[in-house]
């Protein structure tokens, strides 16, 4: 399938060299990592305001500012990490605790499936190893990337490196000073994520076969979110458009699917 | 039901269960599709469900979300139609959250 758009349209801060695809062959190595978190570093500067936000409202609900930073260094999730301060206090309810986690993080189950054609051809430790820093805006970039030819995971794990430290940059920062940024919501920076998201869901292949599947995922996802139990709606519209995807094949693509549209 | 006390040996151990179901979501969906045959079928599923993910998590966004979440999607929206550029297009729609919360 023809491309759509250039990396140096894309993203016009990385260097020209993005333009071909840094391998052409499956490989994970320091060249390619050290250009995945040059290009992800812009977005990971917002990734900072969040992290402050999440690090002031861990101070409000006891943590220490290690506590937060161990937190924030071994979930790496935000969204789970602001579920899990709901449920604290002088007791935390380790069963609930186990199940918001997992809802609110399911959605990486996904995210990681979708790359398994790409990270098969990983050797195994390496291939593990990669998706401790799995996250939506590094996979993204990713599964944008492997449409366009890029086979070099260093995308997924420098911009995972890149998100990973500005997150815990941020948590310290948010622990250290109570002031600064208290509004995250005033200044729209809880919408960073979802017009990134957007962005690279726009920037890949649009045809009829895409479209039906975006659909479904939209409708059933919206009935998941206002019917089913609370955090179930991104693995129920993933899953519904995926069996679209599974009944309606690619035809056009002779290459076979995995390497066609998302 | 099941509760630890938020000491400091609770916490920390609060803390690793947390890692440990993360770090399970991030593992477990390659481990499942290393049991699972790449056939013309289930390669049809992922990138059916890859562009999926990103729908899922963007149109509950949209619907929960006040008028100026969903004028910064649009805003997003159009911009990438416009200039296909994400950066100024996500620039362009933080802005727009930020200035509609402002205002109105």
């Amino acid at each position: 399938m023809a491309l759509k758009y250039d990396y140096a349209v894309i993203f016009p801060i990385s260097s020209g060299s993005n333009m071909t695809p840094v391998s052409t062959q499956t490989r994970l190595d320091l060249k390619g990592t050290w250009l995945g978190f040059k290009r992800l570093l812009p977005l990971s500067l917002f990734v900072i305001a969040f992290g402050l936000a999440f690090g002031m409202a861990a101070t409000q609900n006891g943590l220490s500012t290690f506590e937060a930073m161990l937190m924030s260094a071994l979930v790496f999730a935000g969204a789970s990490q602001f579920g899990a301060l709901d449920l604290w206090g002088p007791q935390v309810p380790v069963v609930a605790l186990m199940i918001t986690t997992f809802a609110i993080n399911a959605r990486h189950l996904l995210m990681g499936a979708s790359l398994y054609p790409w990270l098969r051809e990983l050797p195994t430790g390496r291939r593990y190893a990669i998706l401790t820093v799995i996250s939506d805006a590094n996979w993204a970039m990713a599964a944008q990337d492997y449409q366009r030819g890029e086979r070099n995971l260093g995308i997924l794990l420098g911009g995972g490196l890149a998100l990973w430290s500005t997150w815990m940059i941020g948590t310290l920062i948010g622990m250290l000073f109570s002031t600064g940024i208290t509004d995250p919501y005033s200044l729209g920076l809880d919408m960073v994520l979802g017009c990134f998201l957007l962005s690279m869901a726009l920037g890949g292949n649009k045809n009829p076969r895409t479209l039906v599947i975006w659909c479904v995922a939209a409708l059933t996802s919206l009935a998941a979110f206002i019917w089913l139990p609370p955090n179930s709606h991104v693995i129920v519209g993933a899953l519904c458009g995926g069996l679209v995807g599974a009944f309606w094949l690619d035809r056009n693509d002779a290459t076979g699917a995995a390497d066609a549209d998302h | 039901m099941l509760t630890i006390e938020t000491t400091a040996t609770g916490t920390l151990l609060l803390i690793v269960i947390m890692g440990l179901v993360t770090l399970l979501t991030r593992v477990g969906g390659v481990l499942v599709m290393s049991f699972v045959p790449i056939n013309q079928r289930v390669e049809g599923f992922i990138n059916g469900m890859s562009g999926s993910v990103l729908i899922a998590i963007l149109v509950p966004m949209a619907w929960q979300g006040d008028t100026g979440a969903r004028m910064a999607l649009l805003v997003t929206c159009v911009m990438m139609f416009l200039i296909k550029k994400p950066l100024p297009a996500i620039t362009a729609g933080i802005a727009t959250a930020a200035a509609w919360r402002f205002f109105f």
